[in-house]
């Protein structure tokens, strides 16, 4: 006999926890990429960043995978309140955790440019943006799977500490790049490769936003706190 | 997937395969048993049927070869001298005088003269017998009606009597002794004689159906119980079909549901399982002793068939009423109508052909009712044919029933004919009542 | 990202104009109403408001009591005898159960459309012309001709039936008859429609063509519709009330019911949790 909470039809029960296996699959796969991203770089890694560039794939087809079923899902069940916005936040989470998935491409992409120049200082920053960022990464995709709207407002808080991470590394580079003419190849790629991490750190946000939105039916009113002061950071210039 | 897996899930699909074969085979065996039930069933049925269909084939043709020769009549053809100096001796033309003559006496001396060799007192009498009285009172019809006939002499089909009829249709026959018989030897060797002569004929007894009872069998005819039948039906429909309907229309549509219409209910339906009998004491006792009324009236016999045919008529109108879906009440009573237009303009109306079936039904039934009428004494002996619901009258049932008694044979045959008119009647009224259903049924 | 403005969001289900959201006035106020079947109890306390010009909802299970409380809104409970109805339930302000309101009048002015088709066994034209001829809305065949025509064509039947309006109303199609029925009830120019699942009997066209009617008929009708399927209820109404044994348990803007629905068990009966 069905519990309260099970739909009267099993297989629409089933159906929502094949979503969800389908995205814990994907999360899962995004979070391994982003930590052997940022392995790699610290590591100068480029076998390892090559197996990154390559594995992306597998990504983009779970996501294709998970469209698929999420149109099914809505032309043939019609579901209504709550398991609407399971299906339509599955969709969105979907798309959020592909693009995650792209920057760890580009990250690893940088990665192996980086690798054929001589190595520079700033190793420790990106490694602790790092980590923060796989934390909120691995903390969102856990409130997805639990539905806990908390959980994820943790992780949009967090946001405000990659932030400033990003801002002090953008300073950071900016010094070297002026100090030595020779380092500014690399330290190009790694202004971008910060950008990366921070955008992935967003991406996370919106993640915590959508489940939100599953668990409650609106968006979370309070704006989350901004620290990224990167785009108006000046070094020297007219001092 | 392991053997181990693979066998189980092998030996899963077996089971269920043996479990439907064994399925199947348990419904081929009881398929032959369940055959010969329907057939031993199919057998009962045609056997009943076939009983019921033999018991009224041998019914019909009983009666309607006992009856046949009633619808036939003798007539002798004699040059009747219409005497003058018998008729009206002094020439008035007075009609007291014409009616009152002895037309028996010319009638007689007609005969007599047709067969000269007769003589002797006796043998006169025993041969003027031939004749029915009926043949006096046709000539004195006759001459009343135009007495310029007076002296002439007209040829008329007269009538003759009963026993002779029955000698010319063989039922009085030599086979019998001449004791027994009412038909003398000499008498049949005259009538033989006479047949000879070819004026004898035999002719469609119209005499059957225009006449009244008689206690001559040859004069004797149905008319007046046909219309003292249809006056009582009369006063039966009139008196019913309003007060049924109605009480019916009260019971299904307003009735509130309580113990007292339950009570009512339930008495109307016993009514209609209450001998018929009872409703003729009923009548005798309320209608005739404490009204007044005419004793031997249509007017009182349609009250007392009415009275019994009331509950038929409320029971078949009810269900007719039921019978209408709610959903229509429904349509009409959302529309804004009120009960009683409901039950006018759309209930009523669709429940007409079902409630006439009843009726119909009803009153077949009232026809051919005999028990209730005797008690209120419309078995009387009535020679004219009633003219209204409060002459007194006798009713086809009824008639049949003074027939079957009386002890002369000619009304054998009479009775039988009766009988065979009356059926006639009610297959009449059950065939229209079927036509009726059949034609207004309607398929919501 | 800043806030999010709601107030424009798009509305799921029959838009409400604005216009009309602003000024609605309340047709049907009810409140307390209990129903009872002889001692069995069919209709807790149900305070629901009906808003005129506007398609009202009521779902839930079967037996909750939705078919019972419609029927009170005309009194058609009246004919059930076991049954007695306790509450207020005014239309424009004055109490239907009291002696001020007669209830013939009252059912021409609130009329009903059944579950199952049921023209009467007459031609078209007399189904249409028996209401307008015994409230004696028309009399003349000019005018009864009028209105015939204007109820078929405005339940959208007219171009079907025009040459054939002297044919028995029962040999139309399903969905033809379920128009009759509707344009039937409009000839009486009621105020209020019922429909007790007027589209359960009825194919999808058939279904859509319906709605689509009711959709039309709302501009001129205040309509409360009961209904077995969710769908159509979301697509039809602006208003929806979920009645569960007997009780309301909530009623708001159709929108809001379907996709962010406030007691728990209207989330568990529209996603199909329990029946």
């Amino acid at each position: 006999m069905p519990e309260e909470h099970d739909h009267i039809v099993t297989s629409f029960d089933e159906d929502l926890n094949q979503l969800d296996n389908l995205l814990a699959e994907m999360g899962g796969l995004a979070e391994h990429q982003f930590a052997d991203a940022i392995k790699a770089l610290v590591r100068r890694d480029g076998e390892l960043a090559e197996q990154v560039i390559v594995n992306d794939k597998r990504i983009d087809a779970i996501e294709e995978n998970v469209d698929q079923h999420t149109i099914s899902m809505l032309a043939l069940r019609q579901p209504m309140a709550d398991d609407l916005r399971v299906v339509i936040t599955a969709l969105r989470i979907a798309s959020v955790i592909e693009r995650i998935g792209d920057y760890s491409k580009n990250i690893a992409k940088r990665t192996v440019a980086i690798t054929q120049t001589p190595p520079i200082g700033p190793s420790r920053t990106i490694s602790r943006m790092g980590t923060v960022v796989q934390g909120m990464i691995k903390t969102v995709l856990d409130a997805y799977l639990q539905r806990d709207a908390d959980l994820a407002q943790d992780v949009r808080m967090r946001d405000e500490e990659v932030d400033a991470l990003h801002t002090s590394l953008f300073r950071e580079l900016l010094t070297y790049m002026m100090e030595d003419p020779r380092s500014i190849s690399a330290c190009a790629h790694l202004l971008f490769v910060a950008k990366n991490i921070e955008r992935i750190g967003d991406h996370a946000t919106n993640i915590a936003e959508h489940v939100y939105f599953l668990v409650h039916g609106t968006l979370p009113e309070e704006t989350r706190p901004k620290d990224d002061q990167s785009s108006y950071t000046v070094i020297g210039g007219e001092d | 997937m392991t053997d181990a897996v693979m066998n189980d899930a092998q030996s899963n699909e077996q089971m269920l395969r043996d479990r439907a074969n064994h399925a199947s085979d348990a419904v081929k065996r009881s398929l032959k048993k369940r055959y010969a039930a329907e057939a031993r069933f199919k057998a009962y049925g045609i056997t009943a049927i076939g009983i019921a269909l033999a018991a009224v084939v041998i019914l019909f043709t009983t009666i309607i070869s006992s009856g046949l020769p009633a619808f036939t009549d003798t007539t002798i053809t004699l040059n009747v001298e219409l005497k003058e100096d018998v008729i009206d001796p002094e020439g008035t033309r007075d009609p007291l005088t014409l009616a009152n003559a002895n037309y028996r006496k010319i009638v007689f001396d007609t005969l007599l003269a047709e067969m000269p060799e007769v003589q002797g007192r006796r043998d006169k009498r025993a041969l003027t017998s031939m004749l029915s009285q009926g043949a006096s009172f046709q000539v004195q019809q006759l001459v009343t009606a135009d007495p310029s006939l007076i002296g002439q002499t007209v040829e008329l089909a007269l009538p003759v009597a009963a026993d002779f009829d029955l000698y010319k249709k063989g039922v009085i026959n030599k086979d019998t002794d001449e004791a027994d018989r009412r038909v003398s030897d000499k008498q049949m060797a005259w009538f033989d004689t006479l047949e000879e002569r070819g004026i004898i004929q035999t002719g469609f007894n119209t005499t059957f159906f225009a006449n009244a009872d008689s206690r001559e069998p040859e004069l004797a005819g149905i008319w007046g119980a046909t219309m003292g039948s249809l006056f009582t039906m009369l006063v039966t429909l009139l008196m019913s079909f309003p007060i049924g309907v109605c009480a019916a229309v009260y019971l299904e549509e307003f009735a509130p549901k309580n113990r007292l219409t339950q009570i009512i209910e339930v008495n109307i339906n016993n009514l209609a399982a209450v001998p018929s009998i009872v409703f003729g004491l009923l009548g005798l006792a309320v209608f005739i002793n404490f009204f007044g009324l005419p004793r031997s009236a249509p007017l009182v016999g349609g009250m007392v068939l009415a009275l019994m045919t009331l509950p038929t008529i409320i029971i078949a109108a009810r269900a007719a009423l039921k019978a209408v879906p709610p959903s229509i009440r429904e349509a009409a009573l959302g529309l804004g109508a009120s009960r009683m237009q409901v039950v006018t303009h759309h209930v009523l109306p669709l429940a007409m052909p079902g409630i006439l079936t009843g009726t119909i039904i009803g009153m077949a039934q009232a026809l051919g009712e005999t028990a209730p009428l005797l008690m209120i004494g419309m078995v009387a002996f009535i020679v004219d044919i009633p003219g209204s619901v409060t002459d007194p009258a006798t009713v086809l049932p009824v008639q049949v029933f003074l027939w079957a008694d009386s002890p002369e044979r000619a009304f054998v045959a009479r009775t039988s004919a009766a009988i065979m008119v009356l059926l006639t009647f009610l297959i009449f009224m059950n065939a229209l009542a079927v036509v009726l259903r059949k034609k207004f049924e309607r398929r919501w | 990202m800043g806030e999010i403005d709601m107030s424009n969001s798009v509305q799921v289900g029959a838009p409400i104009d604005d216009a009309v959201n602003a000024a609605r006035e309340t047709k049907f106020h009810t409140r307390g109403v209990q129903v009872f079947y002889g001692e069995k109890q069919a209709l807790f306390d149900v305070d629901l408001d009906v808003y005129e010009n506007e398609v009202t909802a009521l779902i839930g299970p079967s037996g909750c009591g939705k078919s019972t409380y419609l029927r009170s809104l005309n009194r058609m409970n009246d004919t059930i005898d076991i049954c007695s109805v306790k509450g207020t339930i005014e239309l424009d302000g004055t109490d239907i159960y009291s002696n001020a309101i007669d209830v013939v009048h009252l059912r021409a002015r609130v009329g009903m459309v059944f579950q199952k088709p049921n023209p009467f066994p007459k031609s078209i034209y007399e189904n249409i012309a028996y209401g307008p001829r015994i409230h004696g809305i028309a009399t003349g065949k000019e005018d009864i001709d009028h209105i015939v025509e204007e109820s078929l064509i405005k339940a959208g039947l007219w171009k079907e039936v025009k040459d054939r309006l002297e044919e028995p109303g029962t040999g139309l199609s399903g969905g033809q008859q379920q128009r009759l029925c509707i344009a039937r009830a409009i000839a009486v120019q009621p105020e209020v429609i019922l429909m007790d699942e007027p589209c359960s009997a009825l194919d999808p066209i058939a279904t859509a063509r319906i709605e689509e009617l009711i959709d039309e008929l709302r501009n001129n009708f205040t309509i409360v519709i009961v209904t077995h399927s969710m769908q159509q209820a979301a697509r039809v109404s602006q208003r929806t009330a979920f009645f569960h044994l007997g009780d309301l348990v909530e009623v708001g803007e159709t929108g809001k019911i379907f996709t962010t629905p406030k007691d728990q068990r209207t989330q568990d009966y529209i996603t199909g949790r329990f029946g």
